[in-house]
């Protein structure tokens, strides 16, 4: 655990992911956005199985190969090499996200630039200024049946990244269900945050105070615990 | 019948100024590198095809490929999910400086959108990106209590795609991911061209194992040991 800059305690990203983790069912179907979210697949609860999906088409892939090994037609869709682990599947683009819009998929794991309380995601560009690019998420977002964001509580500079409307353009509307933060794991519950756990040595105030919109939950809410981690 | 092209530059002969030009692949996965360098040969001793509007997920990697064929001037017009890659540079100079056209859709809405073409369905809906600046100017239509935005088909004058095996009927299979947008393609494009990397008679594959039907397949070209994108890329080869 390292502190933030108010010298409240906070959780690396490999703690968040590991929460992230602890959610994912025995059997379930799981995309993890590029970049961050990935880290979920190496928290996976022992004696449960996760299946990977990848937008560019292969189900059941499993860890990075060796290091010389690549072969580099075997990517996932942020373009790094996999291995396939037994069972994995090939299929081409339209069934990969007929398996996303379809509801197939059982969770979508995204990072986040804003979520806002009526589970709004901005996550693909803060501006209008340079390239754009969108890729799958707007997709994911609207296709897995629970869709779980995983972010830091606030930003570099300590503006919260739950907010009440996002100013950054919009991924989807509506579709986030669960964030899982630094600092709380916080529901979203018919328009509201709902708090469902929080560091036990942060006050519910405190909390609220790094938060963008009114926190539920007060008297609910149990202790968000994890192992020590290295990021 | 026997759809087999004896050479690269013949495979690429029929693709005119203004085309809409599908590239299977995915980054480097499936991309066929060797069609992409005739077409880029033909240009630059013709000045044709030129003003080209490419449909691919991506919008070229490093100095070879798509990113090659940018930087040589023939593409008018990108239609892409992620113009992002791990050297983005020759879109990224012609997007900046206002040179080079860009159609940003999501990737599934992409991928639909050409299967759809291919499929004879004009248009669909998705619940993906409602609500967003990409659903500006799309008609929306509510089902079921739910909101969907319409989205178009997306067919092509010429396909080039990248295969592992195929037959002189033009069934192909592929190779691990690199199937990706390719299988789409082949059904959304007036022509489809695909470069195999083993050329057989039919009979060799197995039915069972076909994935496209040759009936979406008007040519095929062996290109034995094909090159594979994100090796040129990280070898950092250029192609001029």
């Amino acid at each position: 655990m390292t502190q933030t800059g108010e010298n409240f305690p906070k959780l690396n990203k490999a703690q968040i992911a590991w929460r992230a983790a602890q959610d994912i069912e025995d059997g379930a179907y799981v995309n993890l956005g590029i970049g961050f979210p990935e880290l979920v697949a190496q928290y996976q609860v022992e004696g449960r199985e996760a299946i990977y999906h990848t937008e560019n088409g292969v189900l059941g892939f499993g860890q990075a190969p060796e290091k010389g090994k690549e072969d580099w037609d075997l990517i996932n869709a942020g373009k790094k090499a996999i291995t396939l682990k037994p069972g994995a599947s090939f299929f081409h683009h339209a069934d990969s996200f007929a398996m996303v819009r379809g509801g197939h998929l059982d969770v979508a794991i995204l990072g986040a630039f804003q979520v806002s309380q009526n589970g709004d995601l901005a996550n693909w560009r803060v501006g209008s200024k340079g390239v754009p690019a969108v890729g799958g998420a707007m997709d994911l977002v609207h296709g897995a049946k629970r869709v779980a964001v995983l972010t830091e509580h606030v930003t570099k500079d300590g503006k919260p990244k739950l907010v009440e409307k996002c100013i950054f353009p919009l991924t989807g509307v509506g579709c986030v269900t669960r964030v899982y933060t630094s600092l709380a794991v916080v529901d979203i519950k018919d328009g509201r945050f709902v708090l469902h756990e929080k560091l036990p040595d942060i006050s519910f105030d405190d909390l609220q105070a790094m938060t963008g919109a009114e926190l539920t939950g007060k008297d609910t809410a149990g202790d968000l615990i994890t192992p020590d981690l290295a990021d | 019948m026997d759809k087999s092209i004896a050479s690269l530059s013949d495979a690429v002969a029929e693709i005119d100024d203004g085309a809409v030009l599908m590239i299977g692949g995915f980054g480097g996965s499936g991309a066929p590198i060797e069609l992409i360098h005739a077409l880029i040969d033909r240009f630059k001793a013709t000045g044709h095809p030129k003003s080209l509007t490419v449909v691919n997920n991506n919008a070229g990697n490093g100095k070879i490929g798509i990113a090659a064929m940018i930087d040589a001037g023939m593409v008018a017009k990108m239609i892409c999910s992620f113009p992002r890659s791990s050297d983005p540079r020759a879109f990224t100079e012609k997007y900046m400086a206002g040179e080079i056209e860009l159609e940003l859709v999501p990737q599934g809405t992409l991928a639909e959108r050409i299967r759809a073409a291919g499929a004879g369905i004009p248009a669909f809906y998705t619940p993906t990106s409602v609500g967003t600046e990409l659903a500006e100017g799309k008609p929306v239509g509510e089902f079921d209590g739910r909101e969907y935005v319409q989205e178009r088909w997306l067919k092509a004058d010429v396909a080039i795609v990248k295969a592992e095996l195929g037959d002189t009927y033009g069934n192909l299979t592929y190779r691990l991911a690199g199937r990706n947008f390719n299988p789409l393609m082949c059904m959304a494009a007036e022509k489809t061209i695909a470069q195999v990397s083993h050329l057989v008679e039919p009979g060799a594959i197995d039915p069972e194992n076909v994935v496209t039907p040759g009936i979406f397949v008007d040519g095929v070209v062996e290109v034995s040991n094909p090159q594979q994108e994100e090796v040129l890329v990280r070898e950092g080869a250029v192609y001029e």
